[in-house]
């Protein structure tokens, strides 16, 4: 019945193949670098293989990936969500605080609250129009404040007192952490949310031409209004989770997060306009920074401003290749 | 010509009423009319900027009216939006923005109606079968895996068109369909509006170009300035009566004042301006050679993958060849280059305006005075007054119709962007003008008036190269032809030869004979 119609007219097989080939480099460029540093690292640093350090790479990484995956969906509608961060400090606060009163509340209130001020960045900008990053850099202020100010000025640092909430920080399945198992099921669900639903697809479609999508009947609003509420509870997951990990929450956590996040989800491989790119990209570009953090580390006598440099100069590269790529690609 | 399926008259499927819509400064429309009855095919035309977009997107949902009433089937509706009408039965392919570049053929015919799998999850499998069955349907050949933005302009508006035709409906709007279309698809496109007329489905049909209207439409409705002049049948009104009904002129005027402006082609026998030896791109163009003398308006012709805007493009230094060179009064200007060609004096005006060209956030004449800049500035600095002498001259002669020079672009009709575009690449003073498709989507009267600018500008002594995919416009407005196939240059037509007769069988590279159907 239906049958496979060759491309009319010359078949352009050389140039599509180049095409092609910088689309793979420019998905895979991360992926392809993380393996080279993993393979430097495993040669140059015994220690860097070995069963802790992986683990606890895997465990610093799972925070960030949760934050990151929730920027994602932002990003590929052509927003910005740069409250992540102080979302993040919030949620732990929040949990602490709820942990007072037991596990589930103590995942709850944390949930609740940071979902709430995403569905007001969400309102901002989708229905009332303003631009992303102003208001979620009002965000970035306000919910910074609001954490300092339920902290007395941030010199209270709430503890996390129900064990059974802490077990979700600091015990093991298999011999992996909570922390992580979890930001891999937030990855396979937004995964499968994002390249398998209609919601998902409307979210691409966004990102690639808002005008051209509301024409086509795509519900624009409602899309960008979802995307920050699933990044505020992201980030709020995240933080209850660092609290129980970290068996605090500390007010001044994740201040500059919002930046790795984004580092990620750029470095990664989706389009800092929107309208293409994926969650396990995003997963190889927090893994990348967690890696060059952890090798910055192993080398031990750099001081932290030339720790600093090293990881912007390998960040620069990255972007650059990057570009180069995706310029390729369009040509 | 299609025949007016036998539906009663006094049934109208959609309706407006007194329907009036502003923006800041202008009133778009004002106090309109429009009926549209079942299985009628009804032209909608009119000047750029005469309001046939804004009343089609009033229809639609996208704008809401600012007075006045639309009827659905005979009761009275509002579209919030456009999803509302869409769900209604009314489906539209739009003027400016179509589709999203970045997914697939198939993902875009489908958006928001995916087929799912039993778990609610999107069934690609199925999906991209859909659309391959769709598109074969319509005789449309494309991998419909393939993203969007790697295929031709021309395509795109097809899988547009799939789309719009995939949607269960009653109405089909279609806002200038064919401005980017070959001849080929262009008869695809009627083949699918011959189908929708056999299923009693409405069409609204926007055009500039007048043997299409003739040719598919049975009625019509004119809007001049905002307001509806006219509406009646097609078949009553002679092509100069319709044309002067649009300009607001009487039919002696306009007959005086003859439509195309070309016609005093001329050939030249100075030394050529510009010589492009063997050039050469893989699967794209292969040993294409050329000359371009001063003064002269070569056409390029060509079908749909013939090479021929690619040919415009490495002259322009847009795609870099694999072989081969450009020379421009004598000397090589530098491969794939475009601030090369552009300081060797080659302009080209791109196909793809919106994606190429316009910059929709900057004002007519920042957008026209763009490229100029470096003509008009002294040291760095241009004066203002000089800026406005240039835009002012175009703006008339293209007769751009906007509140002032300083509304931005984005805010004009579509037409109307075309002509600042235009104006852009006049605005440059080149010695060589490449222009691709220079009249697409303008009206009548503006098209004469492009018509004789490039005329104008080659007794200046300019070398122009046009690509037109209207064969009309290339007979008339070249002394030479230049006919590609598969890449490389089939023929040269010359002097007597340039005709459309020639023309239309060295396109197809056999020979034929010219049937028009057309008053
Ligand atoms: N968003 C907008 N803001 C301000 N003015 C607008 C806007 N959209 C359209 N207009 C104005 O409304 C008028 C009608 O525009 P419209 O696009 O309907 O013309 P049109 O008949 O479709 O012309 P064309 O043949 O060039 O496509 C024009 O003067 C245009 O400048
Ligand atoms: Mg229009």
């Amino acid at each position: 019945m239906s049958v496979i119609v060759p491309e009319a007219g010359l078949p352009t097989t050389k140039r599509f193949d180049r095409e092609t080939l910088a689309l793979g480099a420019q998905k895979y460029g991360a992926t392809v670098v993380l393996a080279l540093l993993v393979v430097i690292g495993t040669i140059a640093f015994p220690t860097f293989a070995s069963v802790s350090n992986v683990s606890n790479i895997a465990t610093q990484s799972s925070f960030l990936v949760i934050v990151a995956a929730g920027m994602t969906f932002v990003i590929l509608t052509g927003g910005i969500d740069l409250s992540v961060g102080s979302v993040f400090a919030l949620g732990g606060v929040l949990a602490a605080y709820g942990s007072t009163f037991g596990s589930v509340e103590a995942l709850l209130l944390p949930l609740v609250a940071c979902g709430v001020i995403g569905m007001i960045q969400g309102f901002l900008v989708a229905y009332v129009g303003m631009a992303p990053f102003i208001v979620t850099l009002a965000g970035l202020l306000g919910v910074r404040g609001i954490v300092f100010a339920s902290t007395n000025a941030g010199s209270n640092t709430p503890i996390v007192s129900d064990l059974s909430f802490k077990a979700i920080g600091q015990e093991t399945l298999f011999g992996v952490r909570w922390p992580v198992i979890i930001a891999i099921v937030v990855i396979i669900v937004g995964t499968v949310l994002l390249t398998r639903s209609r919601g998902g697809q409307s979210i691409l479609a966004v990102g690639g031409s808002e005008s051209a999508a509301a024409l086509m009947g795509v519900a624009v609003a409602r899309i960008k209004f979802s995307v920050y509420v699933v990044s505020g509870l992201c980030a709020g997951l995240a933080g209850a989770l660092n609290a129980a990990y970290s068996s605090s929450g500390v007010p001044t956590v994740g201040a500059g997060l919002e930046l790795s996040a984004i580092a990620a989800v750029v470095i990664g491989g989706t389009l800092l306009t929107g309208g293409r790119g994926n969650l396990i990209s995003t997963v190889v570009g927090v893994l990348l920074l967690s890696v060059i953090q952890n090798l910055i580390n192993q080398v031990g006598s750099l001081s932290s401003s030339v720790q600093s440099v090293v990881s912007g100069l390998f960040l620069a590269i990255v972007v650059i290749v990057q570009t180069i790529l995706s310029r390729t690609q369009r040509l | 010509m299609i025949t007016p399926t036998g539906t009663p008259r006094d049934a109208t499927v959609l309706e407006a009423r007194g329907v009036t819509k502003r923006f800041a400064g202008i009133t778009a429309l004002d106090n309109v009319d429009f009926t549209l009855h079942p299985g009628e095919s009804l032209a909608l035309m009119g000047e750029n900027g005469a309001g046939k977009s804004t009343l089609i997107k009033v229809l639609t949902g996208v704008y809401q009216p600012d007075a006045g009433e639309l009827h659905l089937g005979g009761t009275t509706t509002t579209f919030a939006r456009p999803l509302d009408a869409q769900r209604s039965g009314i489906s539209t392919i739009y003027q400016e923005v179509n589709l999203i570049p970045l997914l697939s053929v198939a993902q875009n015919i489908f958006l928001g109606r995916e087929p799912r799998d039993r778990w609610g999850l999107i069934d690609f499998k199925q999906l991209n079968e859909n659309a391959r069955t769709l598109l074969d349907t319509y005789d449309i050949h494309v991998n419909v895996r393939r993203p969007l933005h790697r295929l031709a302009l021309g395509m795109q508006q097809m899988v547009a068109l799939a789309r719009a035709v995939s949607i269960d409906a009653r109405v089909v709007i279609m806002d200038e369909p064919t401005s980017s279309l070959e001849a080929r698809e262009v008869e695809t496109l009627f083949r699918v509006i011959g189908l929708l007329r056999a299923q009693g489905i409405a069409i609204v049909y926007v055009s500039h170009r007048m043997d299409e209207i003739y040719r598919v439409c049975d009625s019509v409705t004119v809007l001049r300035d905002g307001k509806s002049v006219h509406s009646g049948l097609l078949a009553d009104l002679p092509r100069v009566e319709l044309v002067s009904i649009m300009l607001g002129r009487s039919v002696e005027k306009t007959k005086r004042e003859s439509l195309t402006a070309f016609g005093s082609a001329r050939t030249s026998s100075q030394a050529p301006t510009l010589i492009a030896t063997d050039l050469t791109r893989k699967h794209q163009i292969s040993g294409i050679s050329l000359e371009i003398r001063p003064g002269e308006v070569v056409g390029l012709g060509g079908l749909l993958g013939s090479g021929r805007s690619e040919t415009l493009k490495a002259l322009a230094g847009v795609m870099k060849v694999d072989n081969g060179h450009v020379r421009v009064g004598g000397r090589l200007v530098k491969n794939g280059s475009v601030s090369a060609a552009i300081r060797a004096g080659i302009v080209m005006l791109p196909e793809d305006r919106k994606a190429e060209g316009i910059i929709p956030n900057l004002s007519i004449r920042d957008n026209i005075v763009l490229a100029a800049l470096p003509r008009l500035s002294v040291g760095g600095f241009t004066s203002r007054a000089r800026q406005d002498a240039i835009v002012d001259v175009f703006m008339k002669r293209l007769r751009i119709k906007a509140t002032s020079s300083s509304q931005l672009v984005s805010e004009l009709s579509g037409g109307n962007q075309q002509k600042v575009m235009i104006a852009r690449w006049l605005a440059m003073n080149p010695r060589v003008l490449l222009l691709d498709e220079p009249t697409r989507g303008i009206d009548v009267g503006a098209k004469a008036e492009v018509q004789a600018l490039i005329n104008e500008l080659a007794d200046e002594g300019l070398a122009i190269v046009m690509v037109s995919s209207e064969v009309e416009e290339v007979v008339e407005g070249s002394a030479r032809v230049i006919v590609l196939r598969d890449g490389s240059v089939e023929t040269e037509l010359i002097g007597d030869e340039v005709t459309e007769h020639h023309l239309l069988s060295a396109l197809v590279g056999e020979p034929i004979t010219v049937t028009k159907e057309l008053p």
